[in-house]
């Protein structure tokens, strides 16, 4: 049945990707055994007058309701037909009939989906509204009605039964399509000059196939079931022999041979089974769930760290102005966290991290994606998922956090280490208040009255800049910006005086003028409140800004650590020196434009015609 | 005027908003520049500041409804949809994102070569192509075969300005090309655009909100906010002598990866804003 799934042919250019579906697909062994199955009754179906023994509509008054013989393998019927002829013709016109209603489902489904989605406008508001008004109607009323004006013809009636389904396949491509539509390979290949019809073919419909496909599978499957059930009512074409039928036969007889209603349930059952599998392993392999995606194996790789491994580079201390040091605040030590890959292997995305933060002091915690620096910061603050295995001290002001039981752990949460992230947006509620947000929090840390801890938030509100901090307080987030978003995190993650902040990229989502000012801000607060903070960035300038140690990781590890005057000033490992060369130097600026040599060419140059011909010499003047 | 590659010419771009009678939002406001052939233009602002809306209309993709943008001398905002799609093949461009600007059902191959095919190039002219461009951005040959998800984010923006280099284009833009990369792949990007540039004459619109990476490309720089462009003129001048307040205050807010210049950029920064507020 798989193969009358029309408008959703593979494209033949995009043969090579489907390659490694079909790859995947012959791995499933439930794909191939319902495959086998659906290639039989679709062979016995075609070849039914071959391999039928009997005249599927040849009545015989001397067999009615005979047993199992030789002559007839699965008996005969109230009128004597030979049920094994009768089954193979059935499941003919079972199978076509299905396949008439997917079709006509499809082409309409399909179609009016690719329009409505791609095109917009009043196509989407007519298409949407059809659908729903489809999909409003009761389909087996509809049909019986249809029934009524039509005629028993199988045909026709499966023609009415697809034009009922097509919104299943209208809404599936429309939703498909519009997000697609969004995409911006759309946008680059609208640049690339191509026609529309061209776009939809090539990129909408190959990222819109698979639900199409599955869709298809179980349109195919209803088409089944609603065919036999109307047979069975014995609203059916009674001169065709069809499942639905056949079980409507056998079950007016089912006490003189309950044998008989077996075979076409058996056919409904299996034909159905066999597609809903089908379409559950093409899935599977389209989205590629029965392996891991490869580009997730190649972070981190999981070497086994001997332990006291040096901690790479480490600067001394700077001559402090104070005379004794502050006390240490956070202290980390080996810490490792590594995950188990599907084939029981395991990743190490923290390797033997080990790190010190003081009392009122910032410490940066630098690196590329994928080094570990947020696993880090995650793990001390043990929100790492279940699966993660975590080892090492977590020393925090005397206690062992790794050590902690959860209900201590989430009272030092929140209260004592506060935490902003990186994306302001969502990690506000949508469906709460700003306010609201903030007061429970206090509430709940520091047991103020609903009075009291709402004069705290608007004070803090207040202290985080926020012009007007009565209006923010009764604000949802989606009414207020991404800085001040940041600016609420804030005062949320300071709102009961933490010892210690982990802000995690707190300003990467923000543009350079609001970063500076959020920079100014966790620095006036830091030096208020007293507060060491564990600053994650990929930043050097945000850590050449407010930090005073840093810490420079590397493929879970701490390549270099120390003051940050030091290590800006004489960089030691190769890695911290790399990073530092990738830095845009300011000093360094084009040479002055000249225009490009006419008649040089290569691949991507300037095509003749577009080449100015005027002769050029004229400096480039300052506009 | 034929020097000139690209000339945007008091350009207005409005979306409409949802509601009755409600007036349209202006993303563009009298916004003029121009590029010369294998001249890299700087775009520089914050979020919302419409410097992607003029990409975008450079592009043909946003709602022109006022001013011009002339391409070699030829009005795209008047050109009729399929005039306009050849002249497209002229202009490409390299999105932010490299994760959702390939199709993830096409190998590196297919999505090479389609531009081409499009514009009529023969089959076996376009693979030869393809393979050329791969190796100019110096990504292995087998690379065709395999599908975007197979390669990381710099590895992606390659094969993006592979695609955008296939149809030889005279102006590329590039709208936020290299933000989403880490520091060393942005620096190689970065590298990999100037030689492209030198060796076949590209000209770029170079969009960031980074105004250090912007520096570090641009033979000219535009600075814009809320939609106009408050500040035009070589890169040289507009990074280190910038006249317009604004300009000089997002200049001073880019932090330094030097902390005792930073400490000095952070005060003279203080000095500017107080007065304001």
């Amino acid at each position: 049945m798989s193969e009358i799934g029309v408008g959703v042919v593979p494209d033949p250019v995009a043969a090579s990707a489907t390659r490694g579906v079909a790859r995947r697909l012959l791995g499933n062994p439930l794909a191939i055994g319902s495959a086998v199955v659906l290639v039989l009754i679709v062979g016995s179906a075609v070849l039914a007058p071959w391999l039928a023994p009997h005249d599927p509509n040849l009545p015989s008054a001397t067999d009615v309701l005979a047993a199992p013989s030789d002559r007839f393998l699965l008996g005969a019927d109230s009128s004597g037909h030979d049920i094994l002829s009768r089954l193979l013709f059935a499941t003919r016109v079972t199978l076509a009939a299905a396949a008439l209603a997917l079709v006509v489902a499809a082409v309409l489904g399909i179609s009016a989906g690719l329009m409505a989605g791609y095109a917009g406008g009043w196509t989407e508001t007519v298409g949407t509204w059809i659908a729903s008004m489809l999909m409003a109607l009761p389909g087996i009323v509809a049909l019986l009605a249809a029934r009524a004006v039509v005629g028993p013809s199988v045909w026709a009636t499966m023609i009415v039964f697809g034009v009922l389904l097509s919104p299943m396949f209208y809404r599936v491509i429309y939703t498909a399509v519009s997000g697609v539509r969004q995409e911006l390979f759309v946008d680059a290949a609208r640049v690339a000059g191509l026609s529309d019809a061209r776009i939809i073919t090539r990129h909408i419909l190959t990222v819109v196939r698979a639900p199409a496909v599955i869709l298809a599978a179980q349109v195919a499957t209803v088409g089944i079931g609603v065919q036999s059930g109307l047979a069975f009512l014995g609203l059916g074409d009674p001169t065709v022999p069809s499942w639905g039928g056949m079980l409507n036969d056998a079950f007016t007889s089912m006490y003189l041979a309950p044998l008989q209603i077996l075979w076409p349930s058996l056919a409904i059952g299996t034909t159905g089974i066999a597609l809903t599998l089908l379409s559950n392993a093409l899935r599977d392999a389209w989205e590629g769930t029965t392996g891991p995606s490869p580009r997730r194996d190649r972070r981190g790789t999981a070497r086994p760290s001997p332990a006291g491994r040096p901690a790479g580079v480490v600067h001394d201390e700077a001559p402090r102005d104070r005379e004794v040091p502050p006390a240490e605040l956070l202290g980390v030590t080996g810490l490792r966290v590594g995950y188990v890959r599907p084939d029981g292997t395991s990743r190490t995305v923290v390797d033997g991290v080990s790190l010190q933060v003081r009392r009122g002091e910032v410490h940066g915690l630098v690196g590329e994606s994928g080094s570990g620096k947020t696993q880090t910061a995650f793990a001390i603050m043990r929100l790492l998922p279940r699966e993660a295995q975590v080892s090492g001290r977590i020393g925090f002001d005397g206690t062992d956090l790794a050590e902690l039981p959860e209900r201590e752990l989430r009272r030092l949460r929140g209260h004592r280490i506060g935490y902003i992230p990186q994306e302001p947006m969502s990690n506000l509620d949508p469906s709460f208040t700003v306010g609201s947000q903030l007061v429970e929090p206090i509430r709940l840390h520091l047991g103020l009255g609903r009075a009291p801890a709402r004069a705290r938030a608007l004070d803090l509100l207040d202290r985080v800049g926020l012009p007007d901090p009565r209006r923010a307080f009764g604000s949802y987030p989606h009414e207020i910006s991404g800085g001040m978003a940041q600016r609420v995190l804030i005062a949320g993650a300071v709102s009961c005086h933490p010892d210690l902040l982990i802000a995690d990229e707190p300003t990467t989502a923000l543009d350079v003028t609001v970063q500076a000012e959020v920079l100014d801000l966790l620095r006036g607060l830091q030096a208020d409140l007293g507060m060491g903070i564990l600053l994650v960035t990929h930043n050097f300038g945000v850590v050449a800004d407010i930090c005073d140690q840093v810490s420079v990781m590397r493929s879970g590890r701490i390549v270099e650590t120390g003051p940050v005057r030091a290590i800006f000033e004489d960089p030691r490992h190769p890695y911290t020196r790399s990073l530092f060369a990738a830095v845009p130097q300011a000093g360094v600026l084009r040479d002055p434009w000249v225009m490009p040599v006419v008649g040089r060419s290569g691949p991507g140059s300037l095509p003749d015609d577009a080449r100015p011909t005027a002769p050029v010499g004229k400096e480039p003047a300052d506009v | 005027m034929s020097e000139l590659l690209l000339e945007v010419d008091h350009l207005v771009v409005e979306y409409p908003l949802k509601g009755w009678r409600r007036r349209a939002f202006r993303a563009l406001d009298d916004v003029s520049l121009d590029i010369r052939p294998g001249e890299t233009v700087g775009l520089v602002g914050e979020s919302g500041s419409g410097k992607t809306t003029l990409g975008r209309a450079v592009l043909g993709l946003a709602p022109v409804s006022g001013g011009a943008v002339r391409f070699g001398g030829c009005d795209l905002t008047r050109l009729p949809r399929r005039e306009r799609r050849h002249l497209a093949s002229r202009i490409q461009v390299v999105f932010q994102d490299p994760y959702s600007s390939l199709n993830p059902a096409l190998t590196i191959e297919q999505i090479l070569v389609e531009p081409l095919t499009a514009q009529r190039v023969p089959r076996a002219e376009a693979t030869a192509r393809v393979r050329r461009l791969l190796d100019q951005v110096q990504l292995p040959a087998d690379a065709g075969a395999r599908l975007p998800r197979e390669f990381s984010g710099g590895q992606r923006q390659r094969i993006a300005i592979a695609r955008a280099l296939a149809l030889r284009p005279g102006l590329v833009v590039c709208d936020e090309a290299v933000s989403a990369l880490d520091l060393s792949t942005q620096a190689r990007v970065l590298t990999l655009l100037q030689e492209l540039q030198e060796t076949t004459g590209v000209a770029y619109l170079f969009i960031s909100h980074d105004l250090a990476v912007v520096r570090r490309l641009s033979h000219r720089v535009a600075v814009m906010h809320r939609g106009r462009i408050v500040e035009w003129g070589t890169a040289e001048r507009v990074t280190t002598r910038p006249t317009d307040p604004y300009t000089r205050r997002l200049l001073l807010s880019v932090p330094v990866p030097d902390p005792l210049e930073q400490r000095r950029r952070r005060e003279e920064r203080a000095r500017l804003v107080t007065p304001e507020s």
